[in-house]
């Protein structure tokens, strides 16, 4: 049986995108928290992200790298229609890129510049993120009530990062900001769920290909499946940050909200891959209409399957080196 | 030329050329760390520790600068040059996701553990990171500039249904001016990051003059500039013949050549004169050209006429190449200088540090105007001979163009201003201000 190549890479890109929104989408996140931290606790959250923010992004460029690969039509009408929204995000994360490291050899009000440009920088990269989201499972439409509608799904994303930001906190942190963290992941989440829930009620007054996936009986059963694992999953991550908060507690597991979090976002990502599939471009394009030539294919996918697992080796090493509670300085 | 190309090419040029300046500095400069972190592991000299400390600060902010503008590129060639995928995407394609997998992975992970490990990894196992992260800097050019020959040379290629595909990778990657091109921008970021070593250090060394940390770290960077500036020399003339057999034209541009003839004069200056096809107020040297690129005083050089019309614009590569040649001139020069007036360790006299610490930068003005002669040379090209660049421009309108390249712009002046002021603040205030290594760290092979 020949290979179907371009499943492969829709599948591969979707992997590589799930892990880019999971990774750097903790990092933004405690980027967007920064302003509601004290100065001490702002250098805490800086390191617990510190040696991984670089690699995490990099997710980011294989995704749109196996995008152009793969699927280089779509590549240029996704991208060519999310023109401004992506100029914007890419200027949000240079920002918050360079003003990582600036603000480490900054003092005085250099440094409130450049934690303002940290904080700014990851929300705009975020919102711009949610914003291209909602364009993108709507297929671009134009009209006032799309545009609301990516709105919140800007929204919604946003809350997605602090979520995950603030239970990465949880883990890595100790004391104050932990406690502090708890009440920002029970706030991250209250957003979610405010975003999932106007996002689900939206979907199939936007889009009648969604609204005949998710709404014909007898499939819409088994479906039910990934909003009542969420819901489940949301109340865990409330009951487990309570009792991480309450000082008297023994039962704490520290890890617990993030792995919360993940599994919030691994099924909202699986609702949103089976909304769109085979599509690559809503309604329009499906994977197979876009695919590159197989040549090209057989070429990256053998390079990926030699690469991927060395990739994941060294990033679970670096996460081994740098296991534990986050440390005071950056370089410390 | 239409305003909608005309926008397109703006915006991708300021794109890149600002992105290419820091990965120029990072290539060369992860090459220094490793070399200063086994000197740091073999000596247990705390100055060293703190030379590699305040190094890798540079290298980290270099760095985040190179890998947020690169974010910008991957997004360009779908947004802006839609044509471009379209027709060699199978080519382009793979390579640019080979330079991810291969080697953005490596270099951002392993910077990670470079930067903030030296206290939870062992020595050796730090040494082996640093030098993870210069093999992933120098593997990323590796990809890169075989893309970059490729569309200059291309081989290896089939034509099937208007769409190119790869008959044979190692042709498409080998082409004829990867090996040339490759190794001139190798050693261009050599020199680069040695010119920023020793420009920095130079700055210290004039606040300080009694630093001999930022004395050793000056006389490494001018010994690396001495060695590898008349080897570019070497390099560039063999690029210089192959871009000849290749792409005559661009030669032509670059010497402003207007006319096919034999015993063609060398150019030393001059104003192209497009319009009329001749040089204002040239000053040549007779028969030079034809001696210096086919080797033979009579030796037939053929002028821009002989490519009419796909020829590139004259001045900017006249100029452009002048520019590379002159600071490279200068760079050689200058580090021979420094090498002689720092044999010794001594301390070089005031007016070569201020030389030094004023061509901190250099290696930015040189590199960007060989790529301007490189890559304005190509045009109209975008694949040279397959593809125009005026047929894969996108249908983005004038107004977000607009928008977007201000938006560019105004974020790469402030990065920019920003990067320059604070790296040649943390120069001077010296390596001993950079943050003391924990003890354990300087011995060789303890594990902390």
């Amino acid at each position: 049986m020949p290979l179907d190549l371009p499943l492969i890479f829709a599948v591969l890109m979707g992997v590589a995108m799930l892990a880019y929104v999971v990774l750097d989408g903790y990092d933004l996140g405690v980027g967007m928290l920064m302003p509601a931290a004290s100065e001490e606790q702002q250098g805490y959250m800086v390191s617990s992200i510190g040696p991984f923010w670089d690699a995490n992004e990099t997710w980011l460029v294989l995704g749109i790298g196996l995008l152009l690969v793969a699927f280089p039509v779509a590549h240029g009408i996704v991208l060519g229609a999310l023109y401004l929204p992506v100029v914007a995000m890419l200027i949000g994360l240079m920002l918050r890129g360079v003003a990582f490291e600036f603000r480490v050899k900054a003092d005085g009000w250099h440094r409130e510049l450049w934690n303002g440009m940290f904080w700014g920088g990851s929300f705009l990269a975020s919102a711009s993120q949610g914003f291209m989201l909602g364009r993108y499972i709507t297929g671009f439409e134009t009209g006032f009530g799309y545009v609301l509608f990516a709105l919140l799904v800007a929204g919604g994303l946003c809350g997605g990062y602090v979520l995950l930001g603030a239970t990465w906190l949880i883990m890595r942190t100790e004391g104050d900001l932990q406690k502090k963290s708890c009440a920002w992941a029970r706030w991250g989440l209250g957003w979610v769920a405010l975003g999932v829930a106007l996002v689900s009620a939206a979907t199939p007054l936007a889009s009648d290909t969604m609204r005949h996936k998710w709404f014909d009986f007898p499939g819409t059963l088994p479906l039910l499946v990934l909003p009542l694992a969420s819901i489940a999953a949301g109340i865990w991550v409330w009951r487990e940050t309570g009792r991480i908060g309450n000082a008297a507690s023994t039962a704490r597991r520290d890890w617990a909200p993030f792995a919360g979090a993940v599994i919030i976002f691994v099924l909202a990502f699986a609702g949103l891959a089976y909304s769109l599939f085979p599509y690559v471009v809503m309604d329009r394009l499906t994977i197979w209409d876009a695919a590159a030539h197989p040549s090209s294919l057989k070429v990256v996918l053998a390079g990926a399957a030699l690469v991927l697992p060395f990739i994941v080796i060294y990033t679970a090493f670096s996460y081994r080196v740098f296991r534990g509670k986050a440390r005071a300085g950056l370089y410390d | 030329m239409d305003d909608a190309l005309q926008l397109a090419r703006t915006q991708f040029g300021l794109n890149i050329a600002f992105h290419i300046m820091f990965p120029t500095i990072t290539i060369g400069l992860a090459w220094f760390l490793v070399y200063f972190r086994i000197k740091l592991m073999r000596s247990g000299d705390a100055a060293w520790g703190a030379t590699y400390q305040m190094w890798t600060k540079v290298f980290a902010l270099t760095f985040a600068m190179g890998v947020v503008s690169g974010i910008t590129m991957s997004f360009q060639f779908g947004t802006n040059w839609p044509g471009y995928m379209k027709t060699v995407g199978n080519i382009a394609g793979p390579l640019l996701a080979y330079e991810v997998l291969t080697a953005f992975f490596l270099e951002a992970t392993f910077l990670g553990v470079m930067l903030f490990g030296m206290k939870r990894v062992s020595a050796r196992l730090h040494l082996t990171s640093t030098i993870l992260v210069a093999a992933g800097t120098s593997l990323s050019a590796f990809w890169i500039l075989a893309l970059n020959s490729w569309m200059q040379t291309p081989t290896g290629h089939i034509m099937q249904d208007g769409v190119l595909i790869a008959g044979d990778w190692l042709e498409v990657i080998f082409n004829p001016s990867f090996p040339y091109r490759f190794t001139h921008m190798m050693l261009a970021c050599g020199l680069t990051a040695a010119f920023v070593v020793s420009g920095l250090s130079a700055w210290r060394l004039l606040r300080a003059p009694k630093d001999t940390g930022a004395l050793g770290t000056l006389r490494i960077g001018v010994l690396v500039a001495a060695v590898l500036a008349p080897l570019q020399i070497v390099v560039g003339d063999l690029h210089g013949l192959n871009t000849l057999k290749h792409q005559p034209a661009k030669i032509a541009a670059i010497e402003a050549i207007w006319k096919t003839e034999k015993g063609a004069p060398l150019v030393l200056f001059a104003i192209p004169n497009e319009k009329e096809q001749r040089n204002d107020y040239a000053i040549e040297i007779p028969k030079l050209a034809s001696l210096i690129l086919t080797h033979d005083i009579e030796g037939e050089i053929k002028g821009l006429e002989a490519f009419a019309p796909d020829t590139p614009a004259v001045k900017p590569l006249f100029f452009a190449f002048r520019i590379m040649v002159g600071i490279g001139t200068a760079m050689l020069l200058l580090a021979w200088a420094a090498v002689w007036c720092s044999r010794n360790k001594a301390l070089p006299p005031r007016w070569l540090l201020w030389g030094l610490a004023g061509f901190t930068f250099s290696g930015w003005i040189a590199t960007l105007s060989g790529w301007i002669v490189t890559e304005m040379g190509r045009q109209p090209w975008l694949v040279t001979g397959i593809l125009r660049t005026a047929d894969a421009v996108g249908p983005i309108s004038e107004a977000a163009m607009g928008a977007s390249l201000t938006a560019y712009a105004a974020t790469y002046a402030a990065m920019l201003a920003a990067y320059m002021v604070v790296i040649t603040h943390m120069a001077g205030k010296g390596a001993q201000a950079a943050k003391p290594l924990a003890e354990g760290m300087q011995a060789p092979g303890k594990i902390a």
